[in-house]
């Protein structure tokens, strides 16, 4: 070793010559796939796909689950009306995931139960649209128990952990002749950021001022010692199947789902069983004098409303949309816009309204429709109206 | 004087080609690396405004309300930490005899098919054992096996409330039966690689099954066996759809086993949706936090099984 180092003056160096095999068939394989890639890529540009005439329009939605089956039956039935033309696509996710995709134009529409605060309708440029109106239910999972009574106070009792037992005496006073349990109940609450729990804690926070003071009304509450699912599907999977357990949710949900609920006792004093009707009676006495499509919505608020035959959780829905529908992160073209607002003028009317009672909203009376008439006609695309 | 490095060079027609896929391929391996810290700059730099807003306090605060913007991570560090602990506490026994039957026990044709199944259920996607536990683990645990503990310890903390089955007790059993394929197989092929001296060193010293095994086998593959566990408690902290679908999602630390609770990753899942603002930059910072120790966990992991295949020789020489 040391001979061929001073032979050398510099160490060994073996060198070997690598058999160059197969390489004709790897530049074949390697053509061919990308042969493959391009192909796919201008199936995919062309949108030969995707299906549909080339002047078809997809709008898209997100938010509220409140008013969920109306918005899908009514998606359903456009497609229909508009020959395959106009898709609408609304996700679901609860009012706060609504409102943040709307804020960052992820979205064409979002569906909210909570209004907008004042500061932030007008930040954004977001019109409130009342759609839909909708009872909210006290659903309950005791077998035993077919004709739950309920009032005000005392539900708010059991949310706040101050009535523990189905067989307290705050309930057996409301349901004379009733033979209650003694298991301890268990409340189903929503985990995400929800409308339906704006609603619901508003009109607790109306009934009881000890609600009021320690939790107040808000899209997410804490609860105290409740079990959380996420949007009003999963409140309605978990009451069903958790026995001695009650949570609140859409009429439309808990009739959908065969869940029991409770006769609510109503501001005039009477026990009230949530329905379309109901609810309309409730919208009708208890509406408030409503503010223009851009204005300030925080405070409407039908709970509660006075009448023999108002059911006393009913709330407003809303779906918020720009009043200027271009904007240079949507990107949002004018077909589709022109088609946005087209849908929610049928929506609102007569035709789209129809739907609500068969899955237990309640119509919007007159004079809303009037008021969401001249919000739509407000909506601009690069400031010329669309209507 | 030690014999000189031969240095191999390929020269040919392929040099060119070669030095192109050494660094093409050098590339690829770096943009791993620039993927995993650009994720952990990005992360830090937009928990800032949670971070300088709560500082160390975050840690430690109890609420998490949106509606006062008041955000702590306590809840969901002890309900990650109080379900892990569940899971690990049931799922390592069971784990580590499964190990060490398929590993000393079992015969031939019973050890190939059922380590073959074990590790079949490493590969189930976590939401199916979240579907399962849902609608079969959750009724069953709630009218069998909560009622079955509550009739005789129904008077301690652990077990006071409602057994609904959406609590921390089911999402702490569901976690410890998706750790056991993990922590069986690798604590399995760690007793596997302890060579046959060892035990024939005990045996010959007349030690019976059992101890054999405990002396020679568990003892010896120690640190590979306690490296399969923190592999499988990095996995249980990280576990998501699983925890959310079944611990009922209560954002408050309760000590009852059968009160709903929450974790890191569940929030993050339950939130991510809606979040925004300081709200957004709080859920970061939690999921930063579950990062850093699912990070820890799983580099301390593999440095005890490493650290334990190398220290075993190849061949039967030596201790």
């Amino acid at each position: 070793m040391s001979e061929q180092k001073a032979r050398n003056g510099k160490t060994t160096e073996d060198k070997v010559v690598m058999p160059h095999r197969g390489g004709n068939s790897m530049i074949l394989v390697a053509g061919a796939v990308i042969v493959v890639i391009v192909v796919i890529a201008a199936i995919f540009a062309t949108g030969v796909l995707s299906g549909g005439t080339k002047e078809s329009v997809t709008l898209t939605g997100a938010g509220a689950t409140f008013p969920m089956p109306l918005i899908l039956k009514w998606a359903d039935v456009y497609y229909n009306n508009t020959n395959h033309k106009v898709k609408v696509n609304y996700a679901g996710g609860g009012s706060g995931a609504g409102i943040t995709q709307i804020e960052g134009n992820h979205v064409n529409f979002a569906g909210s139960d909570a209004p907008l605060s004042a500061a932030d309708s007008s930040k954004y440029g977001l019109l409130h649209i009342p759609e839909t109106i909708g009872p909210i239910v006290a659903a309950y999972n005791e077998p035993s128990v077919t004709n739950l009574k309920l009032d005000g106070p005392t539900l708010a009792k059991m949310f706040m952990k101050n009535i523990t037992t189905w067989n307290d005496p705050a309930i057996v006073a409301l349901n004379p002749g009733v033979t209650l349990p003694t298991d301890t109940i268990t409340t189903v609450v929503r985990s995400d950021s929800s409308g339906t729990t704006f609603a619901f804690s508003g009109y607790l926070a109306v009934v009881s001022t000890e609600f009021k003071t320690l939790y107040g009304q808000g899209k997410s509450v804490s609860w105290k010692n409740a079990i959380g699912a996420s949007g009003n599907p999963g409140v309605a999977a978990t009451v069903k199947t958790t026995a001695h357990s009650i949570g609140y949710i859409d009429l439309s949900y808990a009739e959908s789902n065969n869940i029991q609920f409770a006769q609510l006792k109503n501001h005039d004093g009477n026990f009230v069983t949530a329905s379309s009707d109901t609810a309309s009676a409730a919208a009708a006495s208890g509406s408030v004098s409503l503010p223009a499509g851009n204005g300030d919505w925080s405070h409407v608020s039908i709970l509660d409303a006075p009448g023999a035959t108002s059911y006393p959780i009913t709330t407003f829905t809303y779906i918020l949309v720009y009043k200027e529908l271009y904007n240079a992160q949507s990107q949002m073209n004018k077909t589709a816009a022109k088609e946005l607002v087209n849908f929610l003028w049928w929506a609102v009317h007569g035709t789209g309204q129809s739907y609500s009672s068969g899955l237990y909203f309640a119509p919007l009376p007159a004079s809303v429709v009037t008021l969401d008439e001249a919000t739509l006609n407000s909506i601009t695309y690069n400031g010329v109206a669309l209507r | 004087m030690p014999a000189p490095r031969s240095r191999l060079t390929f020269s040919g027609r392929s040099s060119g080609a070669d030095m192109l896929f050494e660094y093409g391929v050098l590339a690829i391996a770096l943009s791993t690396l620039v993927l995993v810290w650009g994720l952990v700059l990005k992360m830090a730099l937009d928990a800032q405004p949670s971070i300088e807003r709560f500082g160390p306090g975050f840690f430690i605060g109890m609420q998490w309300n949106p509606n006062n913007e008041v955000f702590g991570a306590l809840p969901f560090i002890f309900g990650t930490l109080l379900t892990s602990g569940i899971a690990m506490l049931i799922g390592v026994p069971l784990s580590i005899g499964i190990a060490v039957y398929l590993s000393e026990l079992a015969p031939p044709w019973v050890r190939e098919p059922l380590s073959f199944v074990v590790e079949l259920l490493a590969a189930v996607p976590s939401v199916i054992y979240g579907l399962w536990a849902m609608y079969a683990l959750r009724p069953f645990i709630a009218h069998s096996v909560e009622p079955f503990f509550m009739s005789f310890l129904g008077w301690t903390p652990p077990f006071q409330g409602n057994a609904t089955g959406l609590d921390k007790f089911t999402a702490g059993i569901i976690l410890a039966i998706m750790i056991i394929p993990t922590v069986t197989s690798v604590s399995k092929e760690t007793m596997r690689a302890v060579p046959d001296s060892q035990r024939e060193a005990a045996l010959s010293l007349g030690a019976t099954r059992y101890e054999t095994t405990r002396i020679a086998v568990l003892s010896y593959s120690r640190s590979g066996i306690f490296g399969a566990c923190i592999l499988g408690l990095g996995r249980a902290i990280g576990e998501t759809m699983a925890v959310t679908m079944t611990i009922g999602n209560a954002n408050r630390i309760s000590w009852s086993l059968l009160d709903p609770g929450q974790t890191m990753s569940s929030l993050i899942a339950n939130n991510w949706g809606e979040a925004q603002g300081i709200q957004l930059s709080a859920l970061i910072e939690i999921g930063l936090v579950l990062f850093i120790v699912a990070l820890i966990v799983n580099l301390f992991a593999r440095l005890m099984v490493g650290r334990f295949m190398r220290a075993v020789p190849s061949t039967g020489g030596g201790l």
